[in-house]
This record gives structure tokens, sequence and C-alpha cells, in this order.
């Protein structure tokens, strides 16, 4: 099957930035530059041609083999072309795992990106709320779907059970918390503070 | 259940009650009533709870056996029902829930995932709500059927029946200890050992 006609036209568009591309299943993949990804996807929303105005999905894949780089994926659709399109950029997870938000370009990137920092620990720059999403906001292990991460979890059983019975769950989870990504900017000081960091855990 | 009619007790209303006063054992006649009339907090989280609802409808109908009110404030429940696997996520939550239920209260823990575990031996799952909150009968079940929450709530109420007003510890409430936990740690460890399958599964794959 051939490649979408998209391909073509990022390379003629972005020259370098497009590092290689592949069609599986169907679905045509582009690898890009980490550093120009915010402005690819930018393009691919606004340009005539493309019109990807649908963000379908963010994810990440780390492979078993700790020698390839972790995965970011950016899940495209066209509404009005019915088109799709999968852009990729790899990280060395020896670096620190960091990639700009799309936030600004589609709001719906607001709780994929999240779940993405939560199960992997990709920090997206330029999110407004960048807080765990599935585990609490004290959760300290680490970043579940990692490869390094073990499947019980880092802590005896115990131990999980003591920080779980520990946590207050109406702390995080009140109707102030619920309206705080449209308030960020207002939120006074020490609560931007707290959102900034305590969710990121202490431990790993 | 509990109260029977003296033999031969058959005739006209007036008759099968007079003398118009029984004699009983006050044990006997609040368990009676006790394991009659459960009010039942349902915690429903995973696939159980279809079984559980299932056992509420009009074809098991739970109400027969006194489980006629579905309490969904703990604050007037009498035993709550763990309908599912509980992740750590939710632990304070049970936890929360249990001591706001007022005694006497009894807990079942419904199916697999609630008593072990079950097949989520993993970094979010909760090895058993024996661990969290104390539990009077386990319905093994995956999901259990109806019959079979029936069947444990009928082992409950039996339960109910032998109780006595004499035993003070029965009425006692197992808050968490300083350390934090319903268990202790080495307890809690122990039984979260991993069994079955999970054997396989080390710590580091």
């Amino acid at each position: 099957m051939a490649a979408s006609p998209s391909v073509a036209a990022l390379q003629a568009r972005f020259a370098d930035a497009i590092l290689r591309h592949e069609v599986s299943c169907g679905d045509t993949i582009v690898y890009v530059t980490p550093a120009r990804v915010h402005e690819i996807l930018a393009w691919l929303r606004d340009d005539a041609g493309q019109l990807f105005d649908y963000l379908t999905d963010i994810t990440a894949v780390e492979y078993r083999d700790m020698e390839r780089p972790l995965e970011v994926v950016w899940q495209l659709r066209s509404l009005s072309r019915k088109a799709d399109l999968r852009l990729k950029v790899e990280l060395d997870t020896a670096a620190p795992l960091v990639i700009d938000s799309v936030f600004d370009l589609w709001k719906g990137a607001d709780w994929l990106e999240r779940e993405v920092f939560d199960m992997f620990g990709v920090s997206f720059t330029g999110h407004p709320d960048l807080r765990r999403i599935l585990m609490w906001e004290t959760y300290s292990e680490g970043f579940p779907l990692r490869k390094d991460f073990p499947l019980r979890g880092h802590f005896s059983r115990a131990e999980q059970t003591r920080q779980a019975l520990n946590a207050n769950p109406e702390a995080n989870y009140s109707l102030e918390e619920l309206s705080i990504a449209e308030a960020y900017s207002e939120l006074p000081a020490d609560m931007k503070e707290r959102l900034n960091q305590g969710e990121r855990g202490g431990v790993k | 259940m509990g109260l029977t009619l003296p033999e031969g007790g058959a005739g006209t209303e007036v008759s099968a009650m007079s003398p118009n006063w029984v004699t009983t054992r006050l044990d006997s006649l609040s368990n009676w009533a006790r394991s009659n009339s459960l009010w039942s907090m349902p915690f429903g989280t995973a696939c159980c709870a279809i079984e559980f609802m299932a056992s509420a409808a009009s074809r098991f109908d739970i109400a027969r056996f006194g489980m006629e009110r579905m309490s969904f404030s703990p604050r007037q429940a009498d035993v709550l029902i763990c309908a599912g696997r509980l992740p750590f996520k939710l632990a304070p939550v049970i936890r929360k829930i249990w001591d706001q239920m007022p005694q006497p209260k009894w807990s079942i823990s419904m199916g697999a995932c609630a008593s072990s575990g079950g097949i989520f031996d993993t970094y979010t799952m909760v090895q058993g709500i024996d661990t969290i909150i104390p539990v009077d009968v386990y319905v093994p079940g995956c999901p259990p059927r109806p019959e079979g929450l029936i069947y444990g709530i009928r082992l409950l109420q039996k339960k109910i029946q032998g109780e006595s007003f004499l035993d003070a510890d029965l009425r006692q409430e197992h808050l968490l200890g300083p350390d934090g936990l319903f268990l202790p740690a080495r307890k809690i460890d122990e039984v979260s050992e991993p069994f079955g399958n999970s054997v396989h599964q080390t710590r580091s794959a």
C-alpha cells in the first residue's frame, strides 16, 4: 500500500525534520525530529492540503529491547478529508523525556498528555496542568508502563497498602480541583507550586 | 428462619398467636431481626456488580431474604458488599465507607478479585479487601452467579444468628493502627504473595 500523500508534502515542507516513514497495516507512520514536532503538527492541522483537525490520540511506546528509544505517538485524523496520519518521535530514555505540548493546537491533548506523563514520565513543555491522571497524585513508585517498572510495583504490598490508605482522595478530587485547568492562571502561587511538583512524587 | 410458631399452631390468626406474647432469648430475637433485614451498601467496581444487580432484580430477588433496600448511604447500611476488584486508589474510599457504617455491620467480599486480587497481581490492585477492612463472608467466583451471592448472604445470616450480646469483641471497631495499616505489614505481605499463575511473573518482569 502506498504511503499517504501527506508524507511527500511534509518532506517538501520540512525536509530534514522528516526522518523516515513506513506503512504498516495500511497506516502511514512518519518519524520526525523531536525539536520540530510542534511546528509540524501545527502545519498538519492548518495547511489547506492537510487539515488534520482532529487529534485521535497521543500515546507512547517503549520496546522490550532496551536499546530502542521510547516513541511518542500522535494519531491524527482529518474529518473533512477522511484521512489518517500517525506521527512519531523517538526519545532517548537515557536523557530526560521532554517534548512540546500540543495543548495549544488541540484542547483535547490535555488529558492525553497527562496520561502519557502519568504512565511513561514524558514531560510535555507548555502543558498548563501536567500531573497524574490515572494514578493518584501522591503516587510515588514511578511510571508504571515503563519497561523497567516491575509488574507488581517497586514497593512491598504492605507499603503500597499503607500509602494508599493514607491518601486523602477528597483533597485531590474536590469540585475546586475539577475546574482548576481553566482557572490555572488565577490560582494562588502556593497551589500552583503544589500542582507543579506534588504529583510527580518524591521517590523515583 | 428464627422464630417459629409452636407445633399445631395452625388455625385462626388469633388462636395461632394466642396467648399474644412470645418468650424468647433476647439474642435470638435481635439476631432474627438483624439477619432478616440486612441493608446492603453496594460497593460495585467491576463485573461482579453486574451479577449483584442481577441478584437484586426480579429473577433472583434478594429482597426475599430481607435485603429489600440497597442502602446507598453507608450511614444506614448493615452489610458492605464489595463486588469487584479494589484498586489501591479506592482503598481509602472503601475504608472510609466502612468506618462510616454504624454497628452492627458486616461485610461480604464478592468474587475472586475482592477476595484475593484475582488475576490482577499488579501494581494497582489490592490483594484482597481483607487487607483493608474485616470480611465476614468470601464468595468465590469470577464473577459469582447470583445463586453464589445469595448463598453467601445466607451464610452471613447464619453467622449473625450465632452472635451474642455477651460477646463484646463482635461489635468492636477495627480502626487503622498507628502504622496506618489495618493488618500488620508482615501479614499483608504474606497474604499478597503470588499464587497460581502469577508465581511465574517475577518482580522484574
